[in-house]
């Protein structure tokens, strides 16, 4: 089995990329006839294997983890392509590996859902995790948000050398109770940061209500301080570093202290001393993932597109990018990869749009998004729930102001495909 | 939308039962709604929030609750238990209230646990609930005689079988409702409106919203005179939704 399934799981993934096929398929076929294909292959790398997981920010956050490993120098091996599911990441191992299942690389770092991650930890025990927050998300596939704590915890006690957590989400910062394998480190931020991060136990907590008492938070050893337009700083060993910023959005540059924390972390285990000043480097470099607070050109003037799946990721998204001078298009689509339940939309407030009003409504359930702009009092231009008409309509409408998009996943795909037929969008493979 | 210089006809306090730790799945798009609409028919609403350890506000003419984690319901349990004649003397007066999942589960007279452990509610409706291991996720269409079709979501793994003493909401078209086994959804009982609904349920169903208006208002003023709510967004959005799969 061993000698021929790595060849012939390649060649099940070159076909299925010629007939323009899904990336898992070939990951599945190599899981049917060699079910220890993925654990055998991972298990030879020097540095092992780290897991990125959490409700919002795995791709991104992953994407600066790589990166900052490969400034130290270190061969990473990643399931970039967002198939993260255990399928995916064998499905990717198959690029990677050459004819005979060898892997050149120092360490895996990979996205993996919360649910799949739960599978994947069991057949492979990571030596890293981390483990970014617990926010309402796809709240019908997974039930609850406690459910979801649960699956994060298990991925950290699968963990065999540390885990990072993140110290200001309450359901994440609490894994670290039911530890005694791993060693923990946490990443977080400064006070003043904390009320643009409204978790969902403060989703209501309006003034006047009491808020639950904290206890005393524990040493952090990577804190967001203060984020600028294009610059942020971190503290770290005790000193405060200035660093310029391409990603955008509080919650990405949020991120990028978690990464910055395992990174340190696996680098400092490495062979050779960690280069800060490269770690910074790269830091300042990370661009982020397709649709995650990505900017496009259209008629010479910016078009941002802003993923939102959830309440918390909402706000956020609207609190990181101000309306004020832009046009702007909420595309909201029901599939199951964007979650069924529209109620999601009622958890955010819009007043923050409603200056300048909504250009442009679209996706499968953009009369419901225009249901709950009118409770807010936010004017709306136009609806249409077909994309590719709303957004040719969006464009043309705004043809002299910067354009914004908060779109949904799978909505954003379809925008996506509608916009590299008339700008430079990045080919995700 | 009324100006603001219009003269109100009246205030209406609506109040929210434990906003705080029952605000699962947007619950709070129902006050939401409720608010804005008691403008647009030219009342003037006071939002009134009860959470665990407050004392019960006075005058409380709409009452409106919704659905939380297991862990939220823990929270409330004993605050709950201990407003049970509050909350009794308020249902039996004829106050309306909104009862979404949560709330709706433990305004009844029990939940039994998977584990067999008994929760017990407040018996304010003649219902019992029991923990399964099946959850019952998606979209669901309502016919109700009183409503016409109503439209919602449901994520709820608690059954609801309703006593003699209730009736339900509405028959399912679409999805499961109380229980898997015989096709009813929520319940009616004085002027209290009880559902396992999301979605949020008033936004796209506004006729619910109107009967606690007006029921509130009634009672309260002696009549209700309607405004004019512009609900043509609430047309389309119940069009598409309906056409959704489960």
């Amino acid at each position: 089995m061993l000698y021929f399934s790595v060849p012939l799981g390649k060649l099940v993934r070159r076909v299925s990329r010629l007939r323009g096929g899904g990336s898992a398929l070939p990951g599945l076929v190599v899981e049917k006839i060699d079910p220890g294909f993925m654990q055998r292959t991972l298990s030879t790398l020097p540095l092992g294997v780290a897991v990125v997981s959490g409700t919002n920010g795995k791709t991104t956050t992953t994407k600066m983890v790589v990166e900052l490993l490969e400034s130290q120098g270190l061969k990473v091996f990643t399931n970039r392509t967002g198939s993260n599911f255990t399928r995916g990441v064998a499905a990717a191992l198959l690029g990677d590996v050459d004819w005979r299942g060898r892997l050149d690389a120092d360490i895996a770092v990979l996205e993996l859902d919360e649910a799949h991650a739960v599978h994947f930890v069991n057949r492979v025990p990571p030596r890293y995790s981390l483990l970014l927050n617990v926010l309402r998300d796809q709240l019908d596939r997974f039930g609850e948000i406690d459910k979801t704590a649960q699956l994060l915890q298990h991925i950290a006690s699968k963990t065999t050398g540390t885990v990072v957590l993140n110290r200001e989400d309450p359901r994440v910062a609490r894994i670290a109770d039911t530890l005694d394998g791993p060693e923990v480190r946490y990443f977080g931020l400064d006070d003043s940061l904390l009320s643009t991060f409204p978790n969902d136990d403060d989703l209501r907590a309006g003034p006047g209500s009491p808020a639950p008492a904290l206890p005393a938070k524990p040493h952090a050893d990577v804190v967001l301080r203060r984020v600028g337009t294009d610059d942020a700083d971190f503290e770290y060993d005790g000193a405060t570093v200035t660093t310029g910023m391409k990603l955008r959005g509080v919650y990405n540059i949020f991120n990028a202290a978690a990464a910055l924390v395992l990174a340190r972390c696996i680098a400092g285990n490495g062979a050779a001393p960690t280069d800060h000043g490269g770690l910074l480097k790269a830091l300042s470099e990370v661009a982020p993932a397709f649709g995650r607070g990505e900017s496009l050109v259209v008629d010479g003037l910016p078009l941002d597109l802003v993923l939102v799946k959830n309440p918390s990721g909402f706000r956020l998204g609207l609190k990181s990018f101000p309306a004020g001078g832009y046009a702007t298009m909420v595309a909201i689509n029901d599939n199951y990869a964007d979650g069924r339940d529209m109620s999601w939309l009622w958890d955010v407030e819009f007043d923050s749009l409603r200056e300048g009003g909504v250009d442009q409504l679209s996706g499968s359930r953009a009369y419901d998004m225009a249901l709950r702009l009118q409770y807010d009092e936010v004017a709306i231009g136009a609806v249409n729930p077909e994309i590719a008409p709303a957004l040719a309509a969006f464009i043309q409408g705004a043809k002299d102001k910067p354009k914004r998009i908060f779109c949904t996943y799978t909505a954003m795909l379809a925008i996506r495909r509608e916009l590299s037929k008339i700008t430079t969008v990045e080919v995700v493979s | 939308m009324s100006p603001a210089s219009e003269e109100s006809k009246g205030t209406i306090r609506v109040l929210q039962l434990y906003p705080r730790d029952m605000n699962i799945y947007g619950d709070w798009g129902n006050a939401l709604v409720l608010q804005q609409r008691l403008r647009w028919h030219g009342y003037t609403p006071e939002l009134l929030e009860y959470n665990v350890g407050d004392d019960f506000p006075a005058d409380v003419d709409l009452i409106v609750g919704g659905g939380g984690q297991d862990s939220g319901q823990l929270v409330i349990q004993d605050d709950l238990l201990s407003r049970e004649s509050t909350l009794k003397e308020l249902a039996e007066g004829g106050t309306p209230m909104l009862l979404i999942c949560g709330l709706y589960q433990l305004f009844g007279r029990f939940f039994k646990t998977r584990t067999g452990s008994v929760i017990p509610g407040i018996g304010v409706l003649d219902v019992e609930t029991h923990g399964t291991d099946e959850r019952l996720i998606g979209n669901v269409t309502v016919s109700s005689p009183e409503f016409g079709d109503i439209l919602g979501y449901e994520n709820h793994s608690g059954q609801t079988t309703l006593g003699p003493g209730v009736q339900p909401l509405g028959t399912t078209s679409k999805g499961t409702g109380n229980n898997s086994s015989d096709g009813k959804e929520g319940a009616r009982y004085r002027n209290i409106v009880a559902s396992y609904l999301h979605g949020s349920l008033l936004p796209k169903n506004p006729a619910i919203a109107d009967f606690l208006i007006r029921t509130a208002v009634e009672r309260k003023y002696g009549s209700f005179t309607a405004g004019t709510p512009d609900d043509r967004y609430a047309v389309l959005a119940r069009e598409h939704a309906a056409r959704r799969p489960r």
